[in-house]
């Protein structure tokens, strides 16, 4: 059994890491700003770091957004909408998912759909109470009961290891870091900051302009680092719920084989589903490197430790063909 | 000399009252799984009487299986403490079992709207008091096993922590056919 206690402490405090580091981050650039463009902590330049105190503002403010309105902001900009309980599918779906609540003993979770043909799920909100599941027409289609229920206690999972509060957080301020990073660069370009940078010693701002040419890459690697370890746990928990890890291995089996990459997922997203939306070739390879830029496992080794839960042998190794 | 003995003290003192919470934070759960699993028979009994009368006029001549559903629900009601309650409900599950079996030789039945979504929210129901009553007996395992390792057993002996039941699936229930209600794809 899981301790989804320590999980969740686990996940809390990574993401008050993320937090911090997130402010730190935009603090050292409005700094640097401030030291670059406005001649400031001298006493010719401005009598107050004005782009410190913006980027300090700016910060808490995509924070807070994240926080108290990130799930609403993932949740639109996927255009998922709320269950229409005439469809006998819808509410086979609810029905599903208050099923995986009780097995997982947390509060119901609201549940969303997206008209869309490509089988995916995906869970966020910022803890129990205001989580909710979505789940894509193309997956209800394609997986039977026991199959779907698989994939919805995966997310379960998720939502009872309080792994969406820090995908929730990476989400939003991967956003925020991306946006920065692109003023970042277009200054440093322009001709007149190059002047600038000549009348001071390169020693002090050489690693400013790092930090603002890495950024981008900072916040993939965050997204990245969180995503691998807590498929697997994910998938665990599941077994643990349902008691049948042959449901989800199969639901996993028949969406690798439908392949059907989820048009609407960015890069800012892509971590938060059940399987990646994006589709990239480095998934499936199990190397250090792929582990630490990979948003999620190779598909084949989360089926095959499925099956190995469930005390069956490994299934057959997809022919490159199929 | 004096201060070591204060902090050792003040560090069972914290142990304890952490172990004594925890333990009796964990029996809560577990009586509010117990009364969870009672919400969800609850709803399966409210549905058992719509099942009965939308299939009775199909039905004619298995009056006394629906009778037998009947009976078995009002008995499952009454029923109190861990054992009784999961026999009475292993009656009722047998009883509701014979009920779908039956329901595949009236095709007219399966094709009938109001039975399909009847059929889909009773078998929702049970599956939902399946995973209650496996989310509290995992809670219980939890729960016992806190209890009787050591050190927390000192705790639960000193405070009388009594040792929770499982709920277990009676035989009847176990031998219940399979029914696959899932939607046709």
């Amino acid at each position: 059994m899981i301790d989804f206690a320590q999980r969740q402490v686990h996940n809390q405090r990574c993401s008050a890491a993320l937090v911090g580091c997130f402010i730190v981050v935009f603090l050292i650039i409005g700094g640097a700003a401030d030291y670059l463009y406005l001649d400031g902590f001298t006493p010719a330049g401005a009598p107050f770091p004005i782009a410190t105190v913006f980027a300090l503002g700016l910060a808490t403010f995509t924070t807070l957004t994240a926080y108290y309105g990130g799930s609403g902001l993932i949740l639109g900009s996927l255009g998922a909408e709320k269950l229409d309980i005439q469809i006998p599918e819808h509410r086979e779906l609810r029905n599903i998912v208050t099923e995986m609540a009780l097995a997982s003993g947390s509060a119901m979770p609201q549940v969303y759909v997206i008209y869309d043909p490509a089988p995916n799920a995906l869970a966020t909100g910022t803890n129990e109470k205001n989580a909710a599941i979505c789940v894509t027409t193309g997956l209800l289609t394609l997986l039977d009961r026991e199959e779907t229920q698989g994939v919805v206690a995966h997310e379960m999972s998720h939502i009872r290891n309080e792994d969406i509060l820090l995908m929730t957080l990476v989400s939003i301020l991967l956003g925020g870091i991306a946006i920065l990073a692109d003023f970042g660069q277009r200054g440093i370009y322009s001709a007149r900051t190059g002047r600038r940078l000549g009348q001071k010693s390169p020693l002090i701002f050489l690693p400013l302009i790092l930090l603002i040419a890495l950024s981008p890459l900072i916040g993939r690697l965050l997204a990245m680092a969180v995503s691998r370890q807590r498929e697997y746990l994910a998938d665990a928990g599941a077994a643990q719920y349902t008691r049948n890890p042959g449901g989800l291995a199969r639901a996993l089996e028949k969406i690798r084989d439908a392949g059907i990459p989820f048009q609407k997922a960015s890069r800012g997203t892509a971590h938060l589903f059940f399987t990646n939306p994006l589709r990239r070739r480095l998934d499936d390879s199990e190397s250090g490197l792929a582990n630490l830029l990979s948003t999620h496992p190779p598909i084949d080794r989360r089926i095959a430790l499925l099956y190995e839960m469930a005390g069956l042998a490994k299934p057959a190794v997809r022919s490159l063909t199929a | 000399m004096i201060f070591v003995i204060w902090g050792i003290v003040f560090v069972v003192g914290i142990w304890i009252i952490s172990t004594y919470n925890n333990l009796t934070a964990l029996r809560l759960r577990v009586q509010n799984a117990w009364h969870q699993i009672n919400v969800q028979l609850k709803r399966r009994y409210d549905l058992i009487p719509n099942l009965v009368e939308t299939v009775k006029g199909y039905m004619q001549f298995e009056q006394d299986t629906l009778q037998k559903v009947i009976d078995a629900r009002s008995k499952a009601m009454v029923s109190t403490g861990v054992k009784q309650a999961a026999e009475a409900q292993g009656a009722l599950n047998e009883s509701l079992g014979k009920v779908f079996a039956l329901m595949e030789n009236y095709p007219d039945l399966k094709s009938n709207k109001n039975v399909l979504d009847l059929q889909e929210e009773l078998a929702t129901t049970e599956n939902q008091i399946a995973f209650a009553r496996q989310y509290y007996n995992d809670l219980v395992t939890q729960y016992n096993t806190k209890r009787q390792v050591f050190p927390g057993n000192v705790i639960a002996g000193f405070f009388k922590f009594q040792p929770s039941e499982f709920f277990s699936a009676p035989e009847a229930e176990m031998a219940l056919p399979k029914v696959n209600l899932s939607l046709q794809r």
